[in-house]
Order: C-alpha cells, then structure tokens, then sequence
C-alpha cells in the first residue's frame, strides 16, 4: 500500500484511495532466514516494503495517487494517511474473492502493546464501528472486512516466542504465517498439525476459522491442536484461554467476533521427511469416488479428491483422487536420505498480472482444463513421492491467483451434509453440473468427528468446496436453492469463504449460534469486535 | 452490508411512491433486502407503498421527506441512518411538469426545477456523507436520457435531469475509494404514473426493466447505466447531432 500524503481541496472529503486490499502478497514465498525467535522477516506487510509490489488489489484504482482530505472536515478523514501506524490508512478491503469492497481504517501494529492500545483507544476515528483481526487475507468473503471501523492487520505480530524442539511445541504470535512456520520447523522434523490449501493464512486466523486440512478425518481441526492462546477481549484485558471453556469453543471458529488472538500454543507433528508419498486413482463418477473415499479413507492421513464439476451425463462427479502421508525415511531414495527434512517450496511462478478481464475462466477454458487435469492423472498410482507444496499447497505457486477471475471476483462456495445425507450430495453435484458452473478445482472430502467450536464449520460429512466467477448470472438465486438443500439436509456452509448466505439460515445451520450470540453480549455487548460478515449475518 | 452479488440488506427510497423506485424494492426483497425506509411526502399512496411492501416479507417504514423542503432534510435522512446501516440509497424523486403550461409560468418551471436538481443536491450530500461514514453503500439516482441533451419539447425537466446527472457523476468521483459506489441511472420512456397518458417514445419501457438493469449495475458495480442498453448508442448519435439537424428531427 503506497502511503502518500497529499491533501488537496475536495468537495467531500476522500477517505481512502488505492485499491481495495485483499491481503498482504504472497511475499512469505521468498526466502526469508529467520530463526526461532527471532523478529519476523515474512508476512510483514509495512508500507511498500513488500518485494512484490502494495498489496493492493481487484479494482481498476490499483497504484493510483492519494489526493486526502482536508483534515477536520469529516471526524472519519481527519486521520488519512497518517505516517504514524497508530492512525492508520483509510483503505478499501476485500477478501481473497474480491467481491464488495468496503473501506476500513486499517491499522499495523507493531507488537502487542501497539494492538491493546489501538483496541483500548475509543476516542480513535471510526472506534464506533469496531474491530476486526486480519491476517495473510485468505478468508474469501467479508469476515476481515469492517466497514467504517478498523481491520487490524496483524501481520506484524509474527515473532516466533519459543519452541520446545523435543516435546513439538510452538508459542508464536497471532500474525505468523503458517509458511514461516512451516519453513522454521520442517527441518527439525515437525510439521503443522492442520494446513489448509495454502501456507498463505496465519495462526490468528487459523483459529478464528477454525481451519481444516486434507487430514480432517484424522486430526480433526486446527483447535484441536491448542494447548493455550491469549486472546485481547472487548474490555481491554487478555485473557489465556484454554480447551474445554466456553470462551475457547466460541473463540475457535468464531470468525475473530470473541476479541484478538495475540498468540497461541500449538501441538505439531513429528515427521521424518519433507516430502509426501501419494497414491492417485481416478474415479469415472460421483459414485465411485463416494465408494473409493469411504472404503479406503482411513489408511491414509491426508486424503482429498478433486472433482470435476462441468462433466456431465455419466462422467457427472468424475474425480482424481490423491491421498498419502508424510513419506518416511526409508522411503526416500538414497540421495534424499542425506537431507530428508530439507523444505523446498519450489519458486513461484510471477505474480498474475494485476488487470484481468472478466470471463477468462469461462465453460469453454474450465471445461478444457478440467478435461486435461482428468485425463493428465493416472488412473492409478501408488506410493510416488511428491515435494510438501505441491501435495498441499498448489496454488501456492502462483501469488494472486485470485486475480484470474477478473476484477468481478469470484465466489467460493463450500459445504458440508452429513453421512447419511448422500442423496443431497448427489442432487447438487448434479446441479451444479447442469447448470454448468464453471468451477475448477474443486474439492470433496470426508470430515471426521467435530470439534467444539460453536461456530465452526467441520462436522462428520461430505464437504464440497467450489469457485464461481461472481459475475455468473442468476448466480445468487441458484446458490441460495443450494443452501436450502444443505440445510434441509443438516448441513451448513462454512463461514470463512461466505460472501453471500441468506442471514435467515445460519442458526439452522449453526445450532449453537444462540450460544454464541449469548456469550458475545456479555462479553462485548457494544460490538467491539464487528466484521462485515457479522453485520451482513446478524452474528 | 452487500452480499458479494451486490445485493443489499436495507434500502431507503427517496420518493417513496416512485413506480421505477417501488419495482426495484420489489426485486431486491426478492432477494436480500429486508429494511425499507419509504421517503415522501406523507400520503395515502406513501402508506399504501409500505404496506404492499410489507406484504411481501419487508420491514417498511415512511419517513416524512418533501425535496422542496430541503431545510428538513438533514433530519429527516439523519434519523434513517441512525436507526442503523443503509446499503442502498434509491434517489427517484423527480416530476416531469408540463412543458407547455410551464413556459409561461415561471414558478411552475423552477420548481421542477426544485425538485429534480436542487432537492436532489441536498438529498445527494447528505447520504453520501453518511454512506461516507460506514464505510460501504451504493447511492443510485435516477437520471435520464432527457438529460444527455435538451429538447424542445421537455427542455425543463430534461434541464434539471441534465444537472442531476451532471452533479451525480462528480458526487461518484468525490467518493470514489471511499467505498460508497455512485451509480447513474438513464433510463428512456418508462411506462410509469409520472408518464401516464402521454405519447410513447421509441424503445419504451417498463419499471422492472429498469429494476433489472439497477440489480445487474448493483452486481457489477457499474457508474452508469442505459435502460433499455440500447439508448447508449442512440443517444450518443443523437448528442452529436448537429443543432440545425437535431431541431428538425420530429421529437
């Protein structure tokens, strides 16, 4: 984000100018170095010291002159583009979907005492509207959004404070990216315990959204994987928080609306290699992946099936499947063995360009790359070995893949209806199919058992997740029919990648959202912590 | 707050009775809105609006507002906004006057004049340094293609459409990145009260048109919108008309 501060005479005073931002860049991809404790050199997103360029993004403003207000003519201007980061820049904020942008008085802190000061302060422009935490960006839709109030960026508060190399703990705060962690620990034989389809999210946001990976069968959610976090409350205080209370359930999973994570304790996986041994198969329909999933899930740790969403007819649901572990040592070829643990993300590809058309990604484009990806995989394979990344983390290789779907932005769209429920399953597949969604990569999965979080969003199930070009027509009203079905079924859409749920639903879908609202109005009953996705659900 | 299809939750309609005003809340309750506020001057019609709207699952309510008043506007819009977010602000107040009778009376033709520009102005200022204030909204005003150039035959109103237009583009580059999005709305003949009983004009069309393209302007965040699409380009051959030519085209 370009920082200039030029004032110049407007009729009504302008708050913001840039672009909207939807997260810091994927600078955390370049090597950094940084030690155990030592202060962060990845996921900072200071002014203009990114390598990548601002971290601005998806509207046609990107990288234009500032021209502020004057100061004083309106409570909300008197701060734009202040140089001091306890002020903050007044900026349009997006998530990674690049759908409705609303502008936020967005705030770096440097360290924690910044952050409690910045909370405390209700004398600060736009404290009216609140707060919200906001990490790497990666949530799709509004939940790091807060019109007219203030979006913490925490991306500063990365410091690694201890790691207990024999026992595979780490205390880190909240703003550290999994990839820095990732890089820091792999090579002492320790692994995330959950990583989610990117290394771009921190610890912070991992809680608030209570985030899974490929191993949700097996290991559950991210909060299972807490010893502790301290979290800042509405009232200014911090307050340690641990499984088994209420404010831990409400705050795993709670979309960043019980306070800020400032940091946490985290239990991590001992692993003998950094790379992955992967069995492919292919499955020629819906049918037959439901059947591979539930007879062979369980052998592996990691399992995932892509899903090809635009064939139809008998192909409908035709899938790869890929599922593995972390490779042992003796698996590795003798040269591997030398350095086993080495983590080698591989460069990624330059950034997509910053202006895309609309439409890019169209029946015909995704229609004909769904078809190589089916065709490239083989039918099956057993036990290849594969780098960490591009088992997990694939998009990873191409910083601001978002942009691919034009400045329109694109929807995603996941969700999850219980065992038993396969018939729903089956009918939105089907529908998704006909009507011809022009969906890459998308995903289906088993869940295992859930975790606490009232508001979190894994429960034993099947859950699919999909993008959408936001700009499809009738798009809103054919997802909405979606959700019924999901509801009806027992089902619920999770709310990090919502952009667009009926508010009417969510307590169908979240039966413990009254508990949530319960402990939120005690907790902080004048809305503190706001997000847009609060406001928009009536969380 | 907007759903990322553009769709808002809440609405106020400034002209609460407007056909084209009343045919867009009909659409956008079918989908997210929820809260309505009906600004007019208070009347059975402004009633009966809420209550049809209520009928079809809204919370209406009417707020007293008359655009020739706008000493009363500051807190007749102040108190909307304070009962809580408005994602929507639906500027569609207008009167079309009688051209003939009000050539020869002034005062009649200055408050068409009134109404169409300077009450909108105030109106105008007043939400979008409100919707300035959350930090998100769309302020959509109803334009019209009278206004992209004067013609004889409506040269009053479509003057006051003209700076309507005029003052609603550079309101949108005033709060552009402030993210409250502006949107011009032109549309051509609408079949509505307002134009009851005169003569067609070529590419007519219905309010839930005009609905239609403000719900796709909505999804696409667009600054300007022609209804039908096809005024585009009619107009821009027409604004390029030469004057001699353009005085003796039969309209």
């Amino acid at each position: 984000m370009s920082a200039d501060t030029t004032t110049g005479p407007a009729p009504l005073p302008h708050r913001a100018e840039g672009a909207p931002t939807d997260g810091p860049p994927a600078d955390g991809l370049s090597p950094d170095g940084s030690s155990p404790g030592g202060p962060s050199a990845d996921g900072s997103s200071t002014a203009g010291s990114s390598p990548d360029g601002p971290t601005v993004n998806g509207s046609p403003t990107d990288g234009s002159p500032a021209d502020g207000s004057p100061a004083g003519a309106d409570p909300l201007s008197a701060d734009h583009r202040s140089a001091d980061p306890q002020e903050g820049d007044w900026l349009p904020v997006t998530g990674w979907g690049r759908t409705a942008p609303t502008v936020a008085r967005v705030l770096r802190p440097r360290d924690r005492d910044e952050l409690v000061a910045a909370v405390r302060d209700r004398a600060a422009p736009g404290a009216g509207r609140g707060f919200i935490a906001r990490g790497l960006g990666r949530a799709y839709g509004d939940a790091a959004q807060n019109a007219g109030g203030t979006v913490l960026d925490l991306t500063g508060l990365a410091r690694v404070r201890s790691l207990d190399a024999r026992a595979g703990r780490v205390v880190c705060e909240a703003g550290t990216s999994l990839h820095r962690l990732t890089r820091m620990l792999l090579p002492l034989g320790w692994f995330v315990p959950v990583t989610p389809g990117t290394r771009q999210v921190t610890v912070g946001g991992a809680i608030a959204a209570d985030i899974h990976g490929k191993n949700h069968h097996v290991s559950g959610s991210f909060g299972r994987h807490l010893d502790a976090f301290e979290l800042l409350t509405a009232d200014g205080g911090i307050r340690t928080v641990r499984p088994g209370s209420d404010l831990f359930d409400a705050t795993t999973g709670g979309m960043g609306l019980t306070g800020a994570v400032l940091s946490a304790t985290l239990r991590l996986l001992p692993v003998e290699t950094s790379l992955m041994r992967v069995d492919t198969e292919r499955a020629r329909d819906l049918d037959d992946l439901m059947a591979r999933l539930t007879a062979t899930d369980h052998h592996y740790r990691y399992s995932v099936a892509w899903i090809d969403l635009l064939a139809r007819g008998a192909a409908t649901g035709r899938a790869v499947l890929t599922r593995g572990d972390h490779a042992p040592l003796d698996a590795l070829p003798r040269r591997a063995r030398r350095a086993p643990l080495a983590f080698r993300p591989g460069a990624p590809l330059p950034a997509a360009p910053r202006f895309l058309p609309d439409g890019l990604l169209n029946r015909t484009t995704v229609g004909a790359f769904n078809e190589l990806w089916y065709r490239r995989a083989p039918r099956r394979r057993t036990g290849a070995l594969q780098r960490l990344g591009s088992f997990f983390h694939p998009l990873d290789g191409l910083p601001h893949w978002n942009r691919v779907y034009g400045r329109g932005g694109f929807v995603q769209y996941q969700f999850v209806v219980p065992y038993g429920r396969e018939e729903t399953l089956r009918r939105v597949v089907r529908r998704i199919a006909r009507r011809g969604c022009p969906s890459f990569l998308a995903v289906l999965k088993r869940f295992g058992e859930s975790d606490p979080g009232w508001l979190s969003f894994p429960r034993p199930g099947w859950t699919l997740a999909l993008d959408v070009p936001a700009g499809l027509p009738g798009l809103g009203a054919f997802l909405d029919e979606l959700d019924e079905e999901v509801a009806g079924a027992g089902g619920r859409v999770y709310l990090a990648k919502d952009a667009r749920l009926r508010p009417e639903l969510l307590a169908a879908m979240y039966p413990r959202l009254a508990d949530f609202r319960a402990l939120r109005a005690e907790l902080d009953p004048h809305a503190v912590f706001a997000s847009d996705l609060a406001r928009r659900l009536g969380i | 707050m907007k759903d990322a299809f553009g769709s808002p939750q809440s609405l106020l309609l400034l002209g609460g009775t407007s056909g084209i005003g009343l045919a867009t809340a009909r659409r956008l309750i079918a989908r997210r809105v929820r809260t309505v506020w009906l600004a007019g001057r208070p009347s059975p019609a402004l009633e009966a609006a809420a209550v049809s709207l209520r009928e079809l699952g809204a919370d209406a309510r009417t707020v007293p507002f008359d655009a020739l008043e706008p000493e009363g506007h500051e807190a007749a819009l102040g108190k909307v906004f304070a009962e809580g977010d408005v994602d929507l602000v639906l500027l569609a107040f207008g009167v079309l006057g009688d051209q003939s009778q009000d050539e020869t009376d002034p005062l009649a033709a200055v408050r068409v004049a009134q109404t169409n520009y300077t009450g909108a102005v105030s109106a105008g200022l007043i939400c979008a340094r409100e919707l300035q204030a959350q930090g998100h909204g769309s302020l959509v005003v109803l334009s019209s293609v009278a206004g992209e150039r004067a013609r004889r035959a409506n040269f009053i109103y479509g003057s006051s459409k003209a700076g309507l237009d005029a003052f609603t583009q550079g309101l949108g580059d005033a709060l552009y990145g402030t993210g409250v999005h502006v949107m011009v709305v032109r549309p051509g003949f609408v079949r509505t009260r307002m134009t009851a009983g005169l003569t067609e004009a070529p590419l007519a069309t219905e309010p839930e048109a005009v609905a239609e393209a403000i719900e796709r302007g909505l999804l696409r965040r667009s600054e300007t919108v022609w209804v039908p699409g096809a005024l585009r380009l009619v107009m821009s051959a027409l604004r390029h008309a030469p004057r001699p030519l353009f005085r003796r085209l039969p309209m």
